[in-house]
């Protein structure tokens, strides 16, 4: 990113990597985690620290693509009725018109990147700006999914499809394999492919990628999709963890996503960003969630404390980001 | 907008046909030939008390779309009102029931409208944070600070002063229709006439090309974000005073009716265009679709779907429209 080192930089006493933003965010997770885990014996377990694993999946599936799209400076808020869409269509496949959960989770899978596909055709091709395509398809998707479900669920799945979202895999949650799995093919996608590259490229300066010859629309198109697809994936790890399907499945994921890559120092005006600082973002928001839940405080209010955390790092991102731009 | 002008200006005929096919006259043509054909299909949707229904039970959309379309207008969006509404309707209550005089407990619902909404247009326009991830932020606190501080519980005994929404105009006219109405022609007049409501529409254009004509930028956005609130706690009082309770949570996606009503009325999302009075229209338009498919025995569970597709028409229109202007 931009981190040329300047010249005046090599004399301050502190390394530079200690001054990215991630390794701030990690040391704040640490201290985080310790202050918890004092208040709370329950907290700092290996139980409790796994199961916090196996419910941030589903966030964490859809923060990995939604990183690069706000690194390109777009946004996707339907991801949420994405997953609410894909996780009716899983059922209603596999229940009403009867095809074998394997290729009812492949359906849903394709219908979760056919929806992302659509945001991002009509971005591309439309230049819908991002902000209001994904709120038009928000109450699209959300719409489909409680026009085809009728306020129906759908339970009683087999006993194998559960093995993702509550088994173990050599000790650990068998979908935290698909979210780590995921990350590190994300991360190195981000840092060391030309895709990655571009959509660096894209977030700043969109006009001077396209005139580098870059293919812009192709590129948006692909993470859009992708978001699409992981949100369809999400869908499948959730139902299979709580062993029902209702149409307000993935109400309020966009917050949580969104929050988690901001939090991690991507900027939300495009151009900055990285996996890992996502994954520490994450990490802190599950984190807290648990802590304030351990400590007593219920679950409506830990969105209070979401929001509050999206504002003021955002504010503290942009205000860092203007001194360091020397204004 | 000059550019419409003058192209009337020089062929008369086109200039009319331009009228006829302005987003009002569009929406306006699609209120009517809707209850016809849905009339037809089943005479008792036009029963007058159905209708009123309609108007009365979503009179608080169109109010609060009215502050949504200047804000869209002035560049920005906001999805933090439906929580706003459910929070503001909750104050409004809660003071009502525990014996503060009525007209302390409407203007508390106005007055936490602009002070919330003002904070938020703080932030947006001074410490420069996009509208989506402040609305965003504002959306979560609001929402889970009142089911967390209520716990959900429904306010009943509301005292019979309370409701506004009973309040009939010379005899015939519910308040909340006239509210309708009047907050739409005075806020069309004086965005229309007015230097401070043209000042939306120059921020939303071009906020360089505004500001270089001595338009404070953050100034206007500021105003447009309290009047938004405004309306919101207009809009919240219409909604808490039309039934007995209360049920002090968040409306569900109440925010994107809101939001449908303004960009179905004609509000570029692009900024710098579009008129409340063509977001009224949608508000009624969008209540009628929804009555409309009890009628015509689809189930209601697909309005939210209807709103998507209308969305996604009217700005995927908008923009090819725009682009074809530009070509020509």
């Amino acid at each position: 990113m931009s981190e040329i080192p300047l010249p005046q930089a090599a004399k301050r006493v502190v390394p530079w990597w200690l001054l990215r933003h991630e390794t701030m965010l990690a040391m704040i997770l640490l201290i985080a985690l310790i202050v918890l885990g004092g208040f709370n014996n329950r907290f700092l377990t290996l139980d409790n620290l796994l199961n916090q694993g196996r419910l941030t999946t589903e966030v964490g599936l859809i923060a990995l693509p939604m990183t690069f799209i706000i690194i390109t400076g777009g946004i996707d808020l339907s991801v949420g009725s994405i997953v609410g869409l894909c996780a009716i269509l899983l059922g209603y496949s596999w229940k009403i018109f009867g095809l074998p959960l394997p290729l009812a989770i492949c359906f849903s899978l394709l219908v979760g990147a056919a929806a992302g596909f659509l945001n991002g055709i009509v971005i591309t091709k439309v230049k819908v700006p991002p902000l209001i395509m994904t709120i038009a398809t928000l109450a699209l998707y959300r719409g489909l999914a409680e026009g085809i479900s009728q306020a129906r669920s759908v339970r009683g799945y087999p006993e194998w499809f559960y093995f993702v979202g509550q088994e173990n895999l050599f000790g650990v949650p068998a979908q935290l394999w698909l979210l780590l799995i995921a990350i590190v093919v994300a991360a190195i996608v981000l840092d060391r492919t030309t895709f990655g590259r571009t959509l660096y490229a894209i977030g700043n300066n969109e006009t001077a990628a396209r005139f580098s010859g870059l293919p812009v629309d192709r590129v948006k198109l692909i993470v859009y999709t992708l978001s699409g697809l992981m949100a369809g994936l999400s869908a499948c790890v959730l139902v299979s963890r709580v062993t029902t399907t209702r149409s307000d499945m993935g109400i309020g994921y966009e917050l949580d996503v969104i929050a988690a890559v901001v939090l991690g120092g991507t900027s939300i005006f495009g151009g900055v960003g990285t996996i890992w600082g996502t994954v520490v973002g994450l990490a802190m928001i599950q984190l807290l969630k648990n802590g304030l839940a351990l400590t007593g405080v219920k679950g409506d209010a830990t969105i209070v404390v979401i929001g509050t955390v999206l504002i003021f790092s955002t504010l503290v991102a942009s205000s860092l980001q203007r001194r360091r731009e020397g204004v | 907008m000059t550019a419409e002008t003058l192209a009337g200006a020089e062929a008369d005929p086109r200039r009319r046909l331009r009228v006829l096919a302005s987003q009002e006259a569009l929406l306006a043509i699609a209120v009517i030939g809707l209850a016809i054909v849905v009339g037809l299909y089943n005479p008792r949707f036009l029963a007058a008390r159905n209708l009123s229904d309609v108007l009365l039970g979503n009179a608080y959309i169109a109010v609060a779309a009215v502050g949504m379309s200047m804000v869209i207008i002035s560049g920005n969006i906001d999805i933090s009102v439906g929580a706003l509404i459910g929070v503001l309707a909750t104050i409004s209550g809660t003071l009502a029931v525990n014996g503060a005089p009525i007209v302390v407990a409407w203007l508390a619902a106005l007055v936490a409208g602009v002070v919330v909404m003002a904070l938020q247009g703080v932030i947006i326009a001074y410490l420069r944070i996009p509208a989506i991830v402040v609305t965003l932020g504002m959306l979560s606190v609001l929402k889970g600070g009142l089911i967390s501080v209520t716990g959900g519980k429904w306010i009943t005994d509301l005292p019979d002063s309370f409701h506004l929404a009973d309040i009939e105009l010379f005899g015939a006219l519910p308040f909340p229709v006239f509210l309708m109405i009047l907050v739409t022609i005075l806020a069309a007049l004086w965005m229309r006439y007015s230097a401070s409501g043209r000042a939306i529409y120059a921020v939303g254009g071009s906020a360089e090309a505004a500001r270089l004509c001595g338009i404070s930028h953050p100034r206007t956005i500021v105003m447009v974000f309290a009047l938004h609130g405004l309306f919101a706690g207009a809009a919240a009082l219409l909604y808490a005073t039309q039934l007995r309770v209360i049920q002090s949570t968040v409306p569900p996606n109440l925010e994107l009716t809101i939001i449908t009503a303004s960009v179905v009325g004609g509000v570029s999302i692009l900024g710098g265009v579009g008129t409340v009075v063509g977001s009224t229209l949608a508000a009624v338009l969008i209540a009628e679709i929804a009555s409309a498919l009890v009628f015509i025995d689809v189930s209601p569970y697909w309005i939210r779907a209807v709103q998507g597709v209308l969305i996604l028409v009217t700005v995927i229109a908008d923009i090819l429209r725009r682009r074809r202007m530009a070509g020509a």
